[in-house]
This record gives C-alpha cells, sequence and structure tokens, in this order.
C-alpha cells in the first residue's frame, strides 16, 4: 500500500464543518495528518492537488446492484466501476434482488461477488423478512454474523404492523439498524405519480404526500414500543419534517436520509411523460423540495443516497404507468449535489457530512472523515468544470438517468479507497 | 389556413385558432354528411389504421366512418386480442405498423401517456382517441362544436361538468379546452371523484349539484365509470342517482335553455334520467354523435394536408 502526501488541497472536512487549504498525508492506508502544510517524508508519492477540492469519500446506503438475479442491468464490475468515477467509496447494497438476500448463504454469495468484482468497499445489506414478503423474518442473528450492515424490505412496507413490531424488537436485541421505506401502503398502491395539479393535468394515478408522513408516524410509533435502531431510507416531503424533528428531540434512535433525485428534481420534471423520471417515491412539489433541502442543511435529515436503481431500456419504454421505477446515480450523485451548492444552498462540509460523515457514522464505520486514523477513502473533485451528461459514458450497464443532456458542474478528478487509486480522470 | 401540428395528442397543444379552424372545417363536413351522396376523396389514397388497446365501440366506429367518408383506406386493429398478449411492447408494435407506411394512426391506450409515447416512434400522423385518464381531443372538439351550434357561440358560457371528473379523459380535454376559449367551467361530483386540485385549473368545484347547477348554461354529464374503479368511491348507485344524477328537478334550477350532453354510452337511471336523456328539446346526446363524425373528418383532413405537403 502506497504512501502518498496530498498538497495544495481544499481539504473538506465534514467533521469540522470547514473548508480549508492544506495537506493530507496518507499511509498503510489510513490517514496519519492533516495540516497547512506538512513536510515530505521519505518514500511517498506526491499527490499536487492543484488547489482542487479532497474530500472524505462518498458512502452511499441503498444501491441496487443487480445481482443476483439481474446482472444484465448492473454488476459488481459495473456498480464497482460506476462508483469509483463517482467519487463513491462505499456502497451499502440493497437485497431487492432476485431472489433477494435474505440469507446468509445468498449474503455470502454477495460478499464473493464484491470483493471479487469491486475496487470500492461494498457493504451489503439484508432483507428483513423473508423474500421482502413482510410475513416472517430473517435470521437477522446469523445474517449480522455473515456481514450484513443493516437490514431493510427496501420499497415493500411491511404492512402488518406486529410482524414489523416484532421484527423491531429482534432487531433490537442484536444491536441491527433496521431501514424502512415510510409510506402507508393503502394510499400508495398503484401511484405513479404525487398527487396535486400536475398529476390531475397527466391522468397519473396518485399518491398524497400524506401517505410518508402516515408511514413514518407508524414508524416512530413502534419505535418508542421497541426502542429499535431505525433509519428512513428517504423523507421526502414537508409533510414527514415535523414528525421526525419530534422523534428526534424525543430521544428515538432515529436517523432519516432522503435522494439526490427528489432533492434536484420536482414532479413537473416528469412532463412529456419522461419515465426515466419515475422513481419511488414519486417526484414531489418544489415546496417539499426546499423543504427537505432546508432538513438537510440544518442536519434534521442525516444522508443523502442516489439510491441508484439500474433499469434496462424495455422496462422504461413503455407506458409511464408501466415503467419500471428508479434511476441510476452513482456518477451523477457528486454532480447533482453540487447543483445545491452553486445554488448557493448547501455548503460543502455540509454536503459531505450528509453523502460521506452520516451514512458512515450510521452503519459504525470509521470513514467519513479527514481525521488521523480514518481509512484513507477519499475522493479528489474539482466543483467548478461544466459538462452536459451524455448517459451513454456512464459506466453503468443500464443508463437510466434523468440528467441526461443536461448542464451539470462538478467533477470527480480521482477516487481513492484506503490510500489506493481507484479511479482517475482520464 | 394552417394547422401547425403533426399530430392531434391533446387539447393542450392547441391554441384558440387551432380549435376554431377545426371546428369551422367540421361545420362544412355536418352538411355533407347530411346529404346522400356522402363521399369525399381528400383522403384519398391515404391508408389509415385504428388501434385500440382498449374496447370502443362508438370511438371506433366514429373515426372509421370519418375515415371512409374522406376517401382513406381504412383498418381496425383491436390489440387486445393481438400481440399484447404475445408480450410485444408498445413501441415494437408501433415500429411495426410503422414499417407498413401508414398515414393516420388512430390510437386509443388504456395508459396516461401511451399515445405521445407512440407518436414519438413513428413517421405518419397520430389522432389520440383516448389515453388513460389524460386526454380525448376529438370528444371534446366535437361537444364544442355541439355547443357552439346550439349556443350560437363557444365563449362566456356557465358550463358544468358532472360526475367522475377524476377517472375522466373527457372532462379532462373539456376542461381544458373550454378553458381556453373562456368559458367558466364548474365541476360537480362527489369530492371522491372530484379531487379539489382541480380547482387550481381555474374551475369551480361543487359537491352539491343542486347548487353547482344554478344559471348554467350548458349541463355535461358524464359516464360513472364503473370499469375504472378500484371500489369504494361512492356507497351505491342509487345515492350517486339520487345526489348526482340529472333529473328534471335539478336541471331545472339550470337556465330555462340551457343544453344536456353526455358522451355516451350512458348509464340511464345512474347519472341521467332515460326520458331526459332522450328529450329532443333539452338533450343533444344524439347530436353529439353526428358532431363526432364531422369533427373527426376535419381533424385528418388537415392533419393530411401536412401530410401532403411535406411530401
Amino acid at each position: 500500500m502506497s504512501n502518498i502526501l496530498f498538497t495544495n488541497a481544499r481539504l473538506i472536512d465534514p467533521e469540522a464543518g470547514t473548508v480549508e487549504r492544506g495537506a493530507l498525508l496518507v499511509e498503510g492506508g489510513r490517514i496519519v495528518a492533516q495540516g497547512h502544510e506538512i513536510g515530505v517524508p521519505d518514500h511517498v508519492e506526491v499527490v499536487d492537488c492543484g488547489g482542487k477540492c479532497l474530500a472524505p469519500g462518498i458512502a452511499d446506503i441503498g444501491v441496487k446492484v443487480g445481482e443476483p438475479g439481474e446482472r444484465h442491468k448492473e454488476s459488481y464490475k459495473s456498480a464497482g466501476q460506476a462508483a469509483a468515477a463517482g467519487g463513491v467509496t462505499t456502497i451499502v447494497t440493497r437485497p431487492d434482488t432476485n431472489p433477494a438476500i435474505d440469507t446468509p448463504e445468498a449474503l455470502e454469495f454477495v460478499t464473493r461477488r464484491a470483493q471479487a468484482d469491486t475496487p470500492v468497499n461494498v457493504l451489503p445489506m439484508a432483507a428483513l423478512t423473508k423474500g421482502r414478503q413482510g410475513r416472517e423474518m430473517t435470521e437477522i442473528g446469523f445474517l449480522l454474523d455473515a456481514g450484513a450492515v443493516a437490514f431493510t424490505d427496501c420499497d415493500h412496507v411491511v404492512a402488518n404492523t406486529k410482524v414489523f413490531s416484532r421484527a423491531l424488537t429482534y432487531a433490537k436485541s442484536c444491536g441491527a439498524l433496521v431501514i424502512a421505506h415510510p409510506q402507508e401502503p393503502g394510499l400508495s398502491e398503484g401511484a405513479a405519480a404525487t398527487s396535486g395539479k400536475f398529476a390531475a393535468l397527466y391522468g397519473l394515478p396518485a399518491v398524497s404526500p400524506m401517505a410518508e408522513r402516515m408511514g413514518l408516524d407508524r414508524d416512530i410509533a413502534l419505535l418508542e414500543m421497541t426502542g429499535a435502531r431505525y433509519h428512513a431510507d428517504q423523507i421526502t416531503t414537508a409533510r414527514a419534517l415535523p414528525a421526525l424533528e419530534r422523534a428526534k428531540r424525543n430521544g428515538l434512535d432515529i436517523t432519516a436520509g432522503t435522494s439526490i433525485h427528489h432533492l434536484t428534481l420536482n414532479e413537473l420534471d416528469v412532463s412529456g411523460y419522461r419515465t426515466f423520471f419515475k422513481v419511488k417515491p414519486p417526484l414531489r412539489s418544489e415546496d417539499d423540495r426546499q423543504a427537505v433541502i432546508e432538513a438537510v442543511r440544518t442536519g434534521l435529515i442525516d444522508t443523502i443516497s442516489s439510491m441508484h436503481t439500474p433499469q434496462d431500456e424495455e422496462s422504461k419504454r413503455l407506458p409511464f404507468e408501466e415503467a419500471a421505477s428508479g434511476a441510476v446515480a452513482l456518477e451523477t450523485l457528486l454532480p447533482a449535489a453540487l447543483r445545491l451548492y452553486h445554488a448557493g444552498q448547501l455548503d460543502l462540509p455540509t454536503l459531505f457530512r450528509a453523502m460521506a460523515l452520516n451514512p458512515a457514522r450510521r452503519l459504525g464505520l470509521e470513514a467519513g472523515r479527514l481525521s488521523a486514523g480514518a481509512p484513507a477513502d477519499l475522493v479528489l473533485f474539482d466543483p467548478d468544470v461544466p459538462f452536459v451528461l451524455d448517459r451513454f459514458t456512464l459506466k453503468s450497464k443500464s443508463q437510466n438517468t434523468p440528467f441526461d443532456g443536461q448542464r451539470m458542474q462538478g467533477r470527480v478528478l480521482a477516487t481513492y479507497v484506503a490510500g489506493k487509486a481507484v479511479y482517475r480522470r482520464p | 389556413m394552417s394547422f401547425a401540428h403533426r399530430h392531434l395528442l391533446g387539447i393542450e397543444q392547441l391554441s384558440p385558432a387551432d380549435i376554431t379552424a377545426i371546428l369551422d372545417l367540421a361545420e362544412t363536413y355536418v352538411d355533407l354528411n347530411r346529404q346522400s351522396a356522402k363521399h369525399s376523396d381528400v383522403l384519398s389514397g391515404l391508408t389509415q389504421i385504428n388501434m385500440f388497446f382498449e374496447n370502443s365501440t362508438r370511438t371506433q366506429a366514429s373515426f372509421e366512418l370519418a375515415g371512409k367518408r374522406l376517401g382513406a383506406d381504412v383498418m381496425n386493429m383491436s390489440m387486445q386480442a393481438s400481440s399484447i398478449k404475445k408480450g410485444e411492447t408498445l413501441i415494437d408494435t408501433a415500429m411495426t405498423l410503422n414499417a407498413m407506411h401508414p398515414d393516420l394512426l388512430v390510437v386509443r391506450h388504456p395508459h396516461s401517456g401511451a399515445v405521445d409515447l407512440l407518436a414519438q416512434k413513428v413517421n405518419c400522423a397520430v389522432l389520440n382517441a383516448g389515453d388513460g385518464r389524460h386526454e380525448h381531443p376529438t370528444q371534446a372538439l366535437l361537444d364544442a362544436l355541439t355547443i357552439r351550434r346550439a349556443k350560437g357561440r363557444l365563449h362566456r358560457l356557465n358550463i358544468a361538468i358532472c360526475g367522475d371528473i377524476a377517472h375522466s379523459r373527457v372532462a379532462r380535454s373539456n376542461l381544458i379546452l373550454l378553458g381556453k376559449m373562456e368559458n367558466r367551467i364548474r365541476l360537480i361530483g362527489p369530492p371522491t371523484l372530484v379531487p379539489g386540485q382541480f380547482a387550481e385549473f381555474g374551475a369551480e368545484v361543487y359537491d352539491d349539484m343542486r347548487e353547482g347547477l344554478k344559471d348554467v348554461d350548458v349541463v355535461m354529464m358524464l359516464r360513472l365509470q364503473k370499469e375504472r374503479m378500484d371500489g369504494g368511491f361512492i356507497p351505491s348507485e342509487r345515492e350517486y342517482y339520487h345526489r348526482y344524477g340529472l333529473d328534471r328537478e335539478k336541471l331545472g334550477l339550470a337556465k330555462a335553455d340551457a343544453i344536456v350532453m353526455h358522451p355516451g354510452p350512458m348509464n340511464r337511471g345512474v347519472e341521467i334520467d332515460g326520458t331526459l336523456a332522450d328529450d329532443i328539446n333539452r338533450s343533444v346526446i344524439q347530436e353529439q354523435v353526428e358532431m363526432g363524425v364531422a369533427v373527426r373528418m376535419a381533424a385528418m383532413e388537415l392533419l393530411a394536408r401536412n401530410l401532403r405537403g411535406a411530401a
């Protein structure tokens, strides 16, 4: 493992909340020193950052890889390359594969595939219930031993409250983190858009944003009962925020994330029935988007994820209602997030707090920081360089990005995992 | 007069001048259709394919007749029976048909936006014959022509649209068209079928039919789309008829010369009283059917002119 001295960098330190010119010394895969001036020790490679930004690598909770079942949509190899090119140094994979990752054996398969093919860290999540059916809990203890970092049925809500409360109770006894999709399934079933003027005009079946609050309210009540460790995968509406705020104030072990698409796009982007903008939950109103940005700024929403969901052309080239949900985002997460920086809404330490520090903390990882002792998972990027995204240049096997043809600003120059360069912009 | 559209996908894309142009041309076809020799050759040599992914008798017959009277070669394809059952996607079906070089494609599909999607993939002119809950432009145009002939104008009228607005593409297209022509629109129905968001389109929303019908010039009833309902929007048909069915007593609150419309097919005794529907002094329901053929002839002629211009 090489030793590197990064000089002349803008160091984005989400822990300290600072952006400072300086240098960073990496030895043995870990950060050993950060400072304004660091003398060049022997036997180190010096990387002159040229005044560009150096930040902790992104830890992305909720990445879908198509293995097993849909390898043609995304393999561990392609997902790893996309992650590296996007400055994502840790991908936390979803168990909503086919079949679901709901046994230790299936989890071992994922771990093996990931180790063989992926240049970035892969941490697998496991299903909370068998087959994500919401009936019986999985072997949470064995799955933890096998390396599961969290338990989630992804976009399947465990509708049976008794089943969910027992799973939370059991997970709590194992110290496991449960990640849920807060949504009232009775209201959201069949919906392709958020109810409002737009959905009414386009004649799309729609769900009220209230469904998210109702789902969150239920889950919070169950947390009061069980004391479990809980993370809401995506909070996307203004109405859910007061409930989240109260739950945190009351000391429940709750955190929440949101997706990059809900932070940067709104329901009007779907106009013309563009299925690449169909995500789950559906894109929201501009008022909701602004409220969610503000919640990330204040820290009420802890994490930002790509919710990377590869879909092939066939599953998207359908009438809007029939088309599959989801968008790829590993490579566009950082440039899209930088839109919020360039718009003056979120500064760089806040963005990396939500994309690197907080997700790592929630999973109990040492990464996500620029402090001595942390793993040298780093992203070097130029926040200002403009480009127009061509989706066919993406490294994912699927190119279903809503940002195709859009002007973006900010590009990854290099990505390091444990001090080793896994990506360098050609 | 030019009609600057390649397709007729919705009313939303049309200007008031476009709408007037279609209606004016349709008037000439109303006259033609009432003669014994009803034939014209403005579409001769052109191929019209009617692709219906959803059951329809009336609209399909109307489009077929319109095409035949204008001299087109018309083919009907019932898509429920064919390729989708074999797993072919909408776009593949469209590409296959496109390779047969049709000139006019008339499409109905159960999903909103499906006709727009299909129109992006073919070279011919596409007419939307109804997509999901989205639009049904020729229905709104024929309704507009009917109103204009009965009332002598198509602006500054008080028009009530009653019933299942939420699931109705007819309501959406009419709301857009009548709004563009500067009429006052009231939407009447139970709140489960008339979501409050429709107020944002500049319509007034009423859940009390008696209040909503006061002094209106036009009462447009909608079919209670039973097949569209997931269940539980209304307690029962009889309660619906009691509160929202159009009968003489409720119609008495509208203007004395108010006309009654219905896009068909009707559920007599559910949304409308049967004898009222048949009353030729108040109901223009049969005239709507007649105008439907004329409006579709006009729309196809205007699109065909562009096709020939491009050739």
